[in-house]
């Protein structure tokens, strides 16, 4: 399911931002990784090496199919296979929120890698406001396709929650960027992201 | 079953080869020319890269595929995965396997004739370690022409060799697959193997390991240590599946010592069979084998030293029901690989069946195992093409 959300919602729109925050020839590890496509993108277009992390044995195959490396592993259980310091960079795309313990994964990103990149649903979008607001429902949308009572998607968080979070856990932001999911450009999205933001990138390092 | 795509590949023939140069064991032992029981399928391309090694485990032999006879008793113990069409597909590749010396299916080992004495060797069959294997297996690929395998592919005790040849001839091996393997056996394991080597060893028909001579066999002590392993390949779910408490034939008990429950007849059968089909001496052996191994011995513990030399790209699987080689094992191996910065993937199956999965059809398994010589076979086609990355 965590997949299919997954899939669906990063365009190569937002693989191209992705692709612009990764040094060329560098240690990649995307936690996650689906079918494998992003990181296949990564190696074509920037020639990275690392691996992929998924636990979905559909998607393992077609990792494989994909000619990435794919750890199958459960993210719930930490990062214990990888050693510290080990990667440039760790992505972690549209996964966090589906995370038992979101905190702890951002540590451990930030143990086996210099720089973490992360995308989520931005939750403060102004949709997701309105159902709330005067819809007094749980918000449905294209990101976010589940009912309150099937969701995987059990931490979610806004791009302000993000930078919070961030800063409370001494990781400095270095780029953060707010997209529509069909990647189009507004005014509002600059101005306003946390408002008009449906995914969230988010770049940071150690400080 | 969706996976079972692929046809048989019929009839094979089994074929020998003997080396006459004096073989040094890591055990200091020596044997003075041997020879190795091998089969092949497929066709070995042009360029000869397109050979696949594959390494067989503890009661294995050469015979991997195929079959020898219309009886349907003589089919390779892998034939679910090699074949035309199949997951090593010999429409591809060119598969190899050979009988490990001291084993018992026509290589050297002990109930081959000592050209020395003229006998059985029996028990003066020196003690033989998967390096050895590994060093003879590499003499059989100068014979065939391969300079370099596409793949070694093992599982268990075959995946130890898999391993090892990473080590022992990085240069020669582009892909590993190692299936249900460990680095090293844990105490659980080495006790396991000693319980089954002392069933063996005081039956009285054991004499001394010369009971070919005595035209008899420790028949008993080889069922026993069948009965035990053979627990121990399985999982408690997957024994309480296919047997629970059931009994035999028969509503209640009869309060005897005849086998009553199902899961007694079965196990004992298991035991005959493998008596009728086994020497007990190649069985000692090959736990000792087993035992031996941990490359990680000579470099200070340290798995990730241990596998610095290997360049392959590697595929580990484990299976989540098997407790004798344990998905925590694979992951050793993985996370050492990780740490040399090597390619490699790894799938943990999700599957009841323990230990034994890795000789099974199981959809996941099958399936990712497909994948992943597919693209071995990609990788053929681009070095074939000059293009190779």
């Amino acid at each position: 399911m965590i997949e299919s959300i997954r899939s669906s919602n990063l365009s190569r729109h937002d693989f191209q931002i992705i692709a612009d925050w990764v040094e060329p020839n560098s240690r990649v590890i995307d936690l996650g990784c689906g079918n494998g496509s992003l990181l296949k993108h990564l190696q074509d277009s920037k020639n990275v090496s690392g691996y992929g992390v998924e636990l979905s044995p559909e998607m393992i195959d077609q990792c494989i199919d994909n000619d990435i490396n794919v750890i199958q592993t459960n993210l719930d259980q930490g990062l214990g296979h990888f050693d510290s310091n080990s990667f440039d960079t760790v992505i972690l795309s549209l996964t966090l929120q589906a995370m038992r313990q979101p905190r702890r994964l951002l540590e451990e990103m930030m143990r086996v890698g210099k720089e973490g990149i992360v995308t989520f649903p931005n939750f403060a979008h102004w949709r997701n406001r309105w159902q709330i607001a005067f819809g007094g429902r749980m918000p449905v949308s294209k990101q976010l396709p589940f009912k309150w009572y099937n969701t995987p998607n059990i931490h979610l968080c806004t791009l302000k929650d993000f930078h919070a979070l961030c800063e409370q856990l001494g990781f400095k932001i270095e780029s953060s960027i707010a997209v529509k999911a069909d990647g189009a450009q507004s005014l509002g999205l600059k101005t306003m992201p946390n408002l008009f933001g449906e995914i969230a990138l988010c770049r940071f390092s150690k400080r | 079953m969706s996976d079972t795509a692929g046809q048989s590949l019929g009839l094979v023939e089994p074929k020998s080869v003997s080396f006459d140069e004096t073989l040094r064991l890591e055990s200091d032992g020596q044997l003075n020319g041997y020879t190795l029981a091998y089969e092949t399928y497929g066709d070995l391309n042009a360029q000869h890269s397109n050979a696949i090694l594959v390494c067989h485990a503890l009661t294995g032999d050469h015979h991997a595929a195929g079959y020898y006879d219309d009886s349907g008793k003589s089919t390779g113990w892998w034939d679910n995965m090699i074949g035309p069409g199949k997951p090593i597909d010999t429409n591809k590749f060119f598969v190899v396997c050979s009988n490990n010396i001291g084993g018992c299916s026509g290589s050297t080992g002990p109930s081959s004739i000592n050209p020395e004495s003229g006998k059985p060797f029996g028990t003066d069959f020196p003690i033989v370690t998967v390096k050895d294997w590994v060093h003879t297996q590499a003499q059989l690929s100068d014979y065939l022409g391969i300079t370099q395998w596409a793949a070694v592919v093992g599982g268990s005790l075959g995946g130890m060799q898999a391993m090892q040849w990473s080590i022992s001839y990085p240069q020669r091996v582009r892909h590993c697959v190692l299936i249900a393997a460990a680095a090293k056996l844990n105490a659980q394991n080495i006790g396991f193997n000693d319980v089954a080597r002392q069933a063996i060893r005081t039956d009285p028909d054991f004499c001394d390991g010369n009971y070919y001579q005595h035209e008899t066999s420790p028949s008993r002590g080889m069922r026993v240590a069948r009965m035990v392993a053979h627990i121990t390949y399985l999982s408690e779910d997957m024994m309480g599946q296919k047997f629970g408490r059931n009994l035999r034939k028969k509503a209640k008990f009869d309060y005897e010592f005849t086998p009553e429950f199902e899961v007694e007849s079965y196990l004992r059968y298991q035991g005959d069979a493998f008596v009728n089909r086994f020497d007990a001496n190649t069985y000692l052996l090959m736990t000792k084998a087993l035992d031996y191994f941990d490359p990680a011995a000579e470099t200070g513990n340290d798995l990730t030293t241990a596998l610095s030399p290997a360049t392959a790209d590697f595929f580990v699987a484990s299976f989540t029901s098997d407790w004798r080689f344990a998905p925590e094992r694979s992951r050793e191996i993985v996370r050492a690989l990780q740490s040399n910065k090597l390619n490699v993937s790894y799938t943990e199956v999700a599957c009841p069946q323990g230990h034994d999965s890795f000789l099974l059809e199981i959809d996941d398994y099958t399936r990712v195992l497909r994948a992943y010589l597919n693209r071995v076979a990609r990788r053929l086609d681009k070095s074939a093409t000059g293009a190779r990355e």
